[in-house]
């Protein structure tokens, strides 16, 4: 039997055996950063753990810090120790460290460059990684030109002999949509559209892929998932903590593009898409597409937006600072803390539905949850009193951080009379499944080593977005300071007048 | 917490549970399935702690059943642990007295989880027909250990003639680290395989399955040659550009060499029982591909058996 495709070993049927990755180098750029010693590194010790990576591997991290490897190996180390989600192996840990190199350097730093494409061939020599490479830019946008440049310079953009290049980019895309399509024509210019991978670590997430099972594997929710039952849909993705040590690149930036841009519409387009032809990569990003073009702004911005700013308060028992009082923000600052839109979906589907979307920080508690909300039955037979308490019907997919599905409907209340009051059903995802369920992005990163896209955003629907939000946030900025609302609470007074405008009122999630 | 109920009924079990769900809420209504350890005194502790831990991943109501004196009067003593106490499920363990022991069926069936798939694990010796055993007839998925059989061969051999769909045993879970490793190492090109090799400790029923699926699945003729062990010690795969070799001599850390490259090492553990059993409880249909390589091996080894 001959080897590779397709593989005898491996059939349809045999599903123990996972996907795993294949040869390749995992180059990290921006490894002092945050994101890198929180997520990344972790994420890569425990797909190792997992048994996902394979034998030839190498991580090699880039960063302007005189560091030899092994210093950076004690780095991971303790960033794994700290963070990683499986337990701590030795054995594992040595065989990953062994395949751990460092190259220190200014990213316009050619020389640098040419010591890191003299490092990733060696480890080919030495590691058998393959010749194939995937660069993580875990760094500000605005450097990613730069080391763009420097990997075409150095060589390492092509690829030989059927070995694949890769490339791994963070959010922000761009801040509207011409910086958007600039940064696109950057990366484009050296990685044909196929190799970047854009990441929202949002549809790295469990809850997020069981959007599409609970819709499509079922037969229960479907026919029910359109404007025949659906009254409206409210999208929230809340926290509770400030601005914090983000200040200087979240002021002038605020939360309908840090937030709404990619996670709210990549939800919003996942709740209203129709059922994707497969559950290919192609298929599910055309139907998101779909969506994203058929979203529509409200007519009046005045009305069908909000907008706000948190001010000092009393939140979880402790006095916290408002967004203008934080360090490194300008004290006449017009950024927005708060964001919440009425978007309109035109398809036969959701036609008259509207979809609410809202994020903000320092809001009552950290949740992230999609609700949608149904009509009220359209005759009742028990009497007005009895179900006085009776609320909206209402299927709650929570994101996180108690991530499950909630179904919210009437029940009696026992006792002689008839009165029915609102009961919950309640799923729980830590409950009936793993507490070990593998975080945002081992998935992610795994699916980057296996060549594997259908969750990262294409570059179409990254501009869609911003095509979405370019007129709001233009709006905005003619309209000077945002209103302030309490540290703590849900938002300020014209987010809740923006439901309220329309006989209905936000969750409280 | 846990709750003692000795010489009780399976009503009153029942009852506790359901009072302890009416107090807590949520209950046996999270439990992806129910987990049937048949097991005995000397086993029952570490059996039950594999089974707590596996029901990490698939929160389980483990009924743990305890075959005490055969000859006493029939009675049951259970402990009932309830969810938190250990993981997110429940165990309960019962002691069956008497004749009982030969009616397990009619005490675990009203102590099911409505609805949820059942799966019955015999940690120990298991029944050479498990579908036609009283408890595994009630499991959707019968799970046994030829290891731990005086000669595991045989014994995997003589249970794979009774193969029903929902039959597993920990002999072929233990090799997927093994498989997935050389499934991967084909992924890439390499050259024709013309043979290969899997070297084990003598007497070892995952050697012989991997045996059996390189050889059912590559169509070329695989060697069983024995070594000190621990486990399987080693594959090789005999390809036209030379041999693709994965070598594990201490359980824990082995080496890949194949031709034109550097020779790579991996982190290949041998499993414990309760990962085994976790990976067993993520899927709960049958397996193909085990049935196939089962009754392949059992095919091949017949063949050797027969005389010349
Ligand atoms: N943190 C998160 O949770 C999160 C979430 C979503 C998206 N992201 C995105 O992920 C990326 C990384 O985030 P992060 O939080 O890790 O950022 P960070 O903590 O600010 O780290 C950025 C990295 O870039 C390096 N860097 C900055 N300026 C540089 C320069 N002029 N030359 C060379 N290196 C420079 C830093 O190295 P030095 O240590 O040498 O300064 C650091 O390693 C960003 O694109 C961010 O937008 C982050």
């Amino acid at each position: 039997m001959p080897g590779a495709i397709p593989n005898p070993l491996r059939s349809e049927l045999d599903r123990r055996l996972p996907r795993i990755a294949g040869p390749s180098v995992l180059v990290l750029f921006g490894v002092t950063g945050d994101l890198a010693r929180k997520k990344l590194l972790p994420a890569i010790y425990d797909l190792a753990n997992r048994g996902l990576l394979p034998p030839g591997f190498g991580l090699v991290g880039f960063a302007r810090r005189d560091w030899e490897d092994q210093d950076f190996a004690a780095q991971a180390h303790e960033a794994v120790r700290e963070h990683a989600r499986t337990p701590f192996r030795e054995d594992v840990w040595r065989q990953l460290s062994e395949g751990v190199r460092f190259v220190s350097g200014e990213l316009n730093d050619d020389a640098a460059f040419d010591e890191l494409a003299r490092t990733v061939r060696a480890l080919d020599a030495d590691r058998g990684t393959g010749g194939n490479y995937a660069f993580y830019l875990s760094l500000p946008p605005k450097l990613f030109p730069t080391v763009v440049k420097q990997l075409k310079r150095s060589n390492l953009a092509e690829s030989e002999d059927g070995a694949w290049r890769r490339v791994i980019i963070e959010k922000p895309f761009g801040h509207d949509l011409e910086s958007a399509r600039e940064l696109n024509a950057v990366v484009d210019d050296v990685f044909p559209p196929q190799s970047v991978f854009r990441i929202d670590h949002y549809l790295g997430k469990e809850t997020v892929q069981n959007i599409m099972a609970l819709r499509f594997a079922n037969t229960l929710f479907e026919p029910l998932w359109n404007r025949n039952y659906v009254d409206h849909v409210q999208i929230t993705m809340a926290e509770d903590i400030g601005v914090g040590g983000r200040a200087g690149y979240y002021d002038g930036i605020g939360a309908a593009r840090d937030v709404i841009q990619n996670h709210l519409l990549q939800l919003l387009a996942l709740v209203a898409m129709e059922e994707p032809v497969t559950f290919s990569a192609d298929s599910i990003r055309t139907e998101k597409q779909k969506v994203l073009e058929a979203v529509e702004l409200p007519e009046d911005l005045a009305t069908g937006t909000a907008r706000g700013q948190y001010a000092a308060g009393w939140q979880g028992g402790m006095y916290v600072p408002g967004y203008l009082e934080e360090e490194g923000i300008p004290a006449n600052s017009i950024t927005e803390t708060y964001a919440a839109l009425k978007l309109g979906v035109n398809s036969r589907r959701w036609a008259g539905v509207p979809f609410y979307l809202r994020t903000g920080k320092r809001l009552g508690r950290r949740v992230t949850e999609v609700a949608l909300v149904f009509q009220r039955a359209p005759h009742q037979v028990f009497s007005s009193v009895d179900v006085e308490d009776l609320g909206q019907n209402s299927l709650v997919l929570r994101i996180q951080p108690d991530e499950g599905v909630t179904l919210r409907f009437g029940s009696k209340v026992p006792g002689a009379s008839m009165e029915v009051r609102d009961v919950t059903m309640d799923f729980a995802y830590g409950q009936s499944f793993t507490e070990a369920s593998p975080e945002a992005y081992e998935r992610l990163i795994l699916d980057v080593l296996i060549g594997d896209p259908p969750l990262f955003p294409r570059q179409e629907e990254v501009e869609l977005s911003w095509q979405i939000l370019d007129p709001i946030e233009e709006y905005w900025a003619k309209e000077g300071r945002p209103e302030q609302y309490e540290a703590g609470t849900w938002g300020p007074q014209s987010g809740h007048e923006l439901l309220a405008r329309d006989g209905r009122q936000w969750r409280r999630p | 917490m846990t709750l003692y109920l000795p010489r009780t009924t399976t009503s009153q079990i029942s009852e506790a549970l359901t009072a302890e769900r009416h107090s807590v809420g949520g209950g046996a209504l999270n439990m992806v399935l129910t987990l049937i350890v048949v097991t005995d005194e000397a086993d029952h502790y570490d059996a039950v702690r594999a089974a707590t831990e596996a029901g990490r991943e698939h929160p389980s109501r483990i009924l743990a059943l305890i075959r005490r004196d055969p000859d006493a009067e029939p009675a049951i003593d259970a402990e009932i642990r309830r969810p938190g106490t250990a993981g997110p499920g429940e165990a309960l363990l019962l002691r069956l007295y008497g004749p009982l022991g030969d009616h397990p069926g009619s005490v675990v069936t009203p102590l099911l989880v409505p609805d949820a798939p059942v799966v019955a694990w015999w940690p120990g010796i298991g029944p050479a027909n498990p579908s036609a055993d009283p408890v595994g007839r009630l499991a959707h998925r019968r799970i046994t250990d030829a290891l731990r059989a005086a000669d595991p061969v045989a014994d995997l051999l003589n249970r794979i003639r009774n193969y029903q769909p929902g039959d597993t045993d920990l002999t072929w879970t233990r090799l997927t680290p093994w498989r997935s490793l050389l499934a991967s190492t084909m992924d890439q090109p390499c050259g024709w395989v013309n043979g290969a090799e899997v070297t084990a400790e003598p007497r070892y029923p995952s050697a012989d399955l991997l045996v059996a699926w390189l050889a059912d699945q590559l169509e070329v003729r695989v060697e069983r040659t024995t070594s000190n062990g621990p486990g399987i010690t080693g594959a090789r795969l005999v390809t036209e550009q030379g041999d693709i070799n994965l070598q594990r001599y201490d359980g824990r850390v082995a080496t890949l060499t194949r031709p034109n490259q550097p020779d790579q090492t991996v982190a290949l553990a041998r499993r414990r029982p309760a990962e085994a059993l976790a990976e067993e409880l993520r899927r709960l249909d049958a397996d193909e591909i085990y049935e196939r390589t089962a009754k392949f091996m059992a095919a091949m080894l017949d063949r050797t058996e027969e005389p010349v």
